[in-house]
């Protein structure tokens, strides 16, 4: 590796992805690739800008890019038989939190992540993820509801308050 | 204060207003019930959060991710390297089969077994003919064409499930190819191949070709070779329970 600055992140890129992406291979996976893609691109990070959210900005694109993946798999699997189902998490990491985080769309999770895991400021989140601030607050206003109904253990969320 | 908004709650909770405002909030906060226990909660949640993922700051960072180099993805890299793999052996071939129609018995089992490995492990959508969820159709249809009975190992012990198998083109005429896949997407492939000459067994042997390991044998009609991109001994582990299987 050729940034000492960069390993020195790989622990809080590794805590993000694994509340990000559920199972510990699968989140290593997306920092792996999320590292190899910054060290591609580290020559158009400018010095003195925050390293930290660089890293989640590339890592978001890496997610979002095998969401998508998975998804062609997933309808590919379904139309023609053959492959297996996506690995599932490991049984003892399905504690109720992260069971309930999983039942947060990806948008959602991803910023209700970034500020309340790795408490990122609104503008910074805004940043790595290319959305305007008020996009954030929304997210994160339905993100927060959404887990609160799922750890209350209500099956259908029947009236989300929204803030525009 | 009335104009007290949901962004300035989420704000407060996160730490993220200046110290005018969050004045502000906390006195507006002692007199709306409903709004502090919104508060709370999200602030339950946020700790929640940092206390079930904290553990993963002090965890050893596996060398993998130490080790990282650039590179556009694993995934394509990945499969550039096996289509590179397959072009030279397809090279290798070409050039010689004219010489002698011969060359693709004389080119041994482990090698075969290489190049069908490196054809079809990185195959997305179509990785075999035959899914797992038809093994019996599977091994009827593979062992009538290979004319001797398929046995399909279980692997699931060794962390591999089985994808399926296809039929293939070898030496003398029909081979067999078995698919078995990991939870991390790591494949191997069973390669099963008729002989002509006279039945005899050989012992299990080993050979790299090129990324991909082979362990292979022979065990009377048929020459196996379990063919995987990853260490000799993590092969070997498999393989050792492959042989064990078939020959009970």
């Amino acid at each position: 590796m050729e940034s000492a600055e960069i390993i020195a992140h790989i622990p809080r890129l590794r805590r993000y992805a694994r509340a990000l992406a559920g199972d510990s291979q699968r989140a290593d996976d997306l920092v792996q690739d999320t590292l190899e893609r910054a060290l591609v691109k580290f020559y158009l990070w400018r010095r003195g800008s925050d390293l930290r959210a660089w890293l989640f900005t590339i890592m978001h694109n890496v997610f979002i890019n095998q969401l998508k993946a998975r998804r062609e798999l997933a309808l590919d699997e379904a139309v023609e038989h053959g492959l297996q189902s996506p690995p599932q998490s490991d049984p003892f990491e399905l504690r109720d939190l992260d069971a309930a985080l999983r039942q947060l769309p990806a948008e959602q999770r991803e910023v209700l992540l970034l500020v309340g895991l790795e408490q990122l400021s609104y503008a910074e989140v805004s940043k790595a993820l290319s959305i305007p601030v008020g996009t954030v607050m929304s997210r994160l206003s339905r993100g927060r509801e959404r887990l609160r109904t799922v750890m209350s253990g209500a099956a259908t969320v029947t009236s989300l308050k929204a803030v525009k | 204060m009335s104009n007290l908004s949901e962004t300035d709650l989420h704000a407060y909770v996160d730490g993220q207003l200046d110290d005018a405002r969050r004045v502000q909030v906390e006195a507006h906060l002692a007199h709306d019930a409903a709004a502090t226990e919104r508060v709370h909660l999200w602030r339950a949640q946020n700790e929640a959060l940092r206390a079930i993922y904290n553990a993963v700051l002090n965890e050893p960072v596996p060398q993998r991710l130490v080790a990282a180099r650039p590179s556009r993805g694993r995934w394509p890299q990945y499969a550039l390297a096996a289509g590179v793999v397959g072009l030279a052996f397809g090279l290798g071939w070409m050039s010689h089969a004219y010489r002698s129609d011969r060359f693709a018995e004389a080119m041994a089992l482990p090698r075969r077994a290489a190049v069908a490995y490196a054809v079809y492990a990185p195959e997305v959508r179509h990785p075999v003919e035959v899914g797992a969820e038809q093994q019996d159709h599977l091994v009827k249809w593979l062992s009538k064409r290979l004319g001797n009975e398929l046995k399909v190992p279980l692997l699931t012990q060794q962390g591999f499930d089985l994808v399926g198998g296809r039929l293939l083109p070898d030496t003398k005429g029909p081979g067999a190819q078995l698919m078995y896949q990991d939870k991390k997407g790591q494949r191997i492939t069973l390669y099963v191949s008729l002989r002509s000459a006279e039945p005899r067994d050989t012992a299990f042997r080993f050979s790299q070709e090129g990324e991909v390991a082979v362990f292979y044998w022979i065990d009377g009609k048929l020459g196996y070779a379990l063919s995987g991109e990853m260490d000799r001994a993590s092969l070997l582990a498999v393989a050792s329970v492959v042989y064990r299987q078939l020959n009970p």
